[in-house]
């Protein structure tokens, strides 16, 4: 990845906090993810707006000890996964907010 | 001929699932008595019903088992389409329309679908699991095919009365969840009683080499009830209900994992 990602929650999900992890659910196949805690901050800071290499380096590495390309890799690989599955919505330019939904 | 009046024929019939009479009308009288056999049990007098569907009965060796379910929104109206029958619901008029062979088990999908498409409205949902009242609380055994709904309803003891052995009705009321009985069965071919009574605890079926009770977390439980309870529409909005009840349910209803050796001392666990 050369440029920046940017990453935003679809609309097209139901999702749900249950304790430290994120229950979501693909309104369109009906997959369900269960997010765990890193996962969960991913997901919270998917604003649209906020590169996720920005998240990765604010949210993930401030708060938890893992080496900045290790977190970056785990962070793409997940928004990867959730994207195929129509649950984010991933672009090199910024996100409208028209397309996000509320954490 | 003078002194001899026709016997009138019935063109309808009240089933009343969950406390929702939907009337049934056909022009074939003989489908009628087949429907009211069929839901014995779940017939009503209700003058009033919710629903009214119009049953069109087509030639015999037009359906085929071979199309996959579909059932989606258009225009204002529920469609529900299956190799061996084909209806259309709008809910803002309550009327319905049901093309379907002389048999009683697309009528029985019909309704199924309808149900699961009201109660999520309300919080509810069907769910694949078996369901008994023991004590004046009801208990939920859930599992995919051959997990055991249908043993878990052949060893209940006589103080426990049935409500299903496969599709357990599940309706949202006064902060907690009841489970209320339904005609629909699996291999036991038995309705459930017509009944309901507070939910105590859903179970999630295991065979194992013993009887025991284990706690599961929330999101192993949410992810199993979702996986159990029946999903006929893709629609979103259909999606985000039943997702929403499925957490509130577990939030409400104790769910713990049941393993089992399939014989009657299971039931010495369930009270």
């Amino acid at each position: 990845m050369t440029g920046k990602l940017y990453v935003a929650r679809s609309t097209a999900i139901a999702a749900r906090s249950l304790g430290d992890e994120t229950m979501v659910m693909s309104a369109t196949d009906s997959t369900l993810f269960t997010l765990n805690e890193v996962a969960t901050v991913i997901w919270k800071a998917a604003d649209g707006l906020t590169p996720l290499e920005e998240i990765v380096a604010n949210k993930i590495c401030m708060e938890y000890d893992v080496a900045p390309e290790a977190a970056m890799k785990d962070a793409e690989d997940l928004v990867a996964k959730l994207a195929q599955h129509g649950l984010l919505l991933l672009s090199e330019q910024p996100i409208p907010r028209a397309k996000v939904v509320a954490a | 001929m003078p002194g001899v009046r026709a016997a009138k024929q019935r063109s309808d019939v009240v089933v009343e699932i969950g406390g929702l009479p939907i009337r049934l009308r056909s022009s074939d009288s003989d489908f009628i008595h087949l429907i009211e056999e069929r839901y014995v049990g779940y017939t009503s007098t209700s003058s009033e019903p919710h629903f009214d569907f119009e049953i069109e009965l087509a030639p015999p060796g037009t359906e085929s088992r071979d199309e996959d379910l579909r059932v989606t929104w258009n225009s204002g109206r529920w469609l529900m389409e299956r190799g061996d029958f084909r209806a259309e619901w709008n809910p803002s008029t309550a009327r319905g329309r049901i093309e379907q062979t002389l048999n009683p088990y697309s009528l029985d999908s019909v309704l199924r679908i309808v149900h699961t498409l009201l109660l999520a409205k309300k919080g509810g949902f069907l769910v694949h699991a078996s369901s008994a009242v023991r004590n004046g609380r009801a208990f939920l055994f859930a599992g995919v095919s051959g997990a055991g709904k249908t043993t878990m309803a052949r060893l209940a003891p006589p103080d426990a009365a049935l409500l299903t052995d496969e599709i357990s009705y599940v309706t949202r009321q006064d902060g907690g969840y009841l489970a209320v009985g339904t005609p629909f069965f699996g291999e036991l071919a038995k309705a459930g009683e017509n009944l309901h009574a507070p939910i105590a605890c859903l179970y999630l079926l295991a065979k194992g080499p013993e009887n025991k009770i284990e706690p599961i977390d929330g999101s192993e439980a949410v992810g199993a009830l979702l996986g159990n309870i029946l999903f006929f529409a893709r629609d979103p909005k259909f999606v985000k209900l039943v997702f929403d009840a499925a957490l509130d349910f577990v939030s409400h209803v104790p769910v713990r994992r049941l393993t089992f050796v399939p014989d009657a001392r299971v039931w010495e666990l369930i009270v």
